[in-house]
């Protein structure tokens, strides 16, 4: 297996914008990271695509081709994987793969989603297609709502707080506010955080990522040749993607993501490090309660310490281990198809001392989690200095 | 008809499109007696993890709890 590096990143702002189309911003954001990579398009081998539902919110299918022919990338394998909200780390892991293998030097991932062509209501309806259809769907369950009672169920067995969640939509609003391409740039007090109008109970309004536009870039290369592209490479030390059940009732515990844990399993024994060695981290913040259980599940803090854990400001720009300084999927958006890709972007730069006021006092290496559904899916990348 | 115990629930404000003249409603997760667990919605007074539960009825394959 070859030591991979990703030599080019590339993303567009992330947040509600009516004149543009699903095409527009995968374009920018791909052309954007081959000028950073000093890519060709003509050197690009294969290209993945990470998006969810394109077809519902756009109404086009077959993304893959649709995309690369406009980035001017022709004849290869062009790929599109849909894992729910881990579309994009799903792609980015394939991807790798195939670079790790041999197969390919210089692969392109992009992530896309554009949401908000369609109203809030409809949007639920898409999003809720990533769970079971014939249950808990038919119930009326919303991401929210399965979300609320997961953490309904951790503040029962852990006495997880109300306060604690509030404590991460305040941190990731305080990062997002410092991040020029964020969706939402606005300090949110506890208050406002718990006071807002309810979602899910005990979900509130600030406990929810946001629906937004955006799209995020990257591109892949063996370590050896990463130099030709880039004086700043930065290498894939650890990756792996697992899966569980789509519906949360058939779960033995809801309190914890074994998707998440097996994956973690994996890349850190690949990348050689456990988790108290990670100095930062992107988190999927789809609902504050999942910040929360992804830090117990990384190994972070043990099981049921991840609310007091983020109470006590552990996880803020200043905290022992940072996590979510981009914003988050609470401040920085969430076009659901682009946020694995775009959590890979955001280790780059932070690694690569490039986050300007967010920038970290550690930040040699980082991981990143991307989880889809209510856990279905989970993706876990160790970036680190090459 | 099936009976249980609450191991979770939520009161849904904001809804599906398919959902939104329902809204709110309270769904929940019940662990069976039978064993296995089923989603489902609660009609009548609202309910708390480890609340018992019976199915009042069922709705296009949807079953419904009763407090009790």
């Amino acid at each position: 297996m070859r030591a991979v590096a990703v030599v080019g990143i590339g993303k567009t702002p992330f947040g509600a914008f009516p004149d543009r189309g699903l095409r527009s911003l995968a374009v920018e954001a791909g052309e954007k990271c081959l000028r950073n990579g000093a890519v060709k398009p003509s050197q690009v081998e294969s290209f993945y695509l990470g998006n969810f539902a394109g077809p519902a919110f756009v109404g086009q299918n077959h993304l893959a081709p649709y995309v690369s022919t406009a980035l001017g990338i022709q004849g290869v394998p062009a790929t599109r994987i849909e894992a729910a909200c881990a579309s994009s780390g799903s792609a980015f892991f394939h991807a790798w793969a195939e670079v790790a293998a041999g197969i390919s030097d210089v692969v392109m991932v992009v992530g896309v989603e554009k949401m908000t062509s369609q109203p809030t209501a409809r949007v639920s309806q898409i999003l809720a297609e990533a769970g079971d259809c014939s249950g808990e769907m038919k119930a009326g369950s919303t991401f929210a709502s399965l979300f609320a009672m997961i953490a309904r169920r951790h503040m029962h067995d852990f006495g997880t707080k109300r306060e604690h969640l509030a404590a991460v939509a305040v941190k990731n609003h305080a990062a997002g506010a410092l991040n020029p391409d964020a969706h939402m740039r606005k300090n949110i007090t506890p208050e406002q955080a718990m006071k807002a109008k309810p979602i899910a109970e005990p979900l509130t309004l600030y406990d929810c990522s946001l629906i937004s536009d955006g799209a995020a870039a990257v591109i892949l290369a063996p370590l050896e040749r990463a130099a030709e592209f880039t004086a700043k490479p930065v290498r894939v030390l650890g990756i792996a993607q697992a899966s569980d059940y789509v519906a949360l009732d058939q779960k033995a515990d809801i309190t914890t993501f074994p998707a998440v844990r097996k994956a973690a399993e994996k890349a850190y024994a690949m990348a050689g490090v456990g988790p108290h060695e990670i100095e930062f981290a992107e988190i999927h913040d789809c609902f504050t309660i999942a910040e929360i259980i992804a830090t117990e599940d990384l190994g972070f803090v043990k099981r049921g310490e991840g609310g007091p854990y983020a109470f006590a400001g552990c996880t803020g720009l200043k905290g022992e281990r940072p996590v979510n300084s981009s914003g988050g999927l609470k401040a920085k958006g969430h076009p659901v198809g682009a946020t694995g890709v775009a959590q890979i972007y955001d280790l780059a730069t932070q690694i690569r001392g490039e986050s300007g006021e967010r920038q970290l006092a550690r930040h040699s290496l980082g991981l990143a989690q991307n989880l889809g559904g209510s856990g279905a899916t989970c993706v876990v990348s160790i970036l680190g200095a090459a | 008809m099936r009976s249980g115990t609450v191991y979770t629930e939520t009161m849904i404000w904001s809804a599906p499109e398919a959902f939104a003249a329902e809204a709110p409603y309270q769904t929940v997760i019940v662990s069976l007696d039978d064993g296995g667990r089923v989603t489902g919605r609660v009609m009548g007074e609202r309910v708390a993890i480890d609340d018992r539960v019976v199915e009042a009825e069922t709705r296009d394959g949807v079953p419904f709890f009763r407090k009790g």
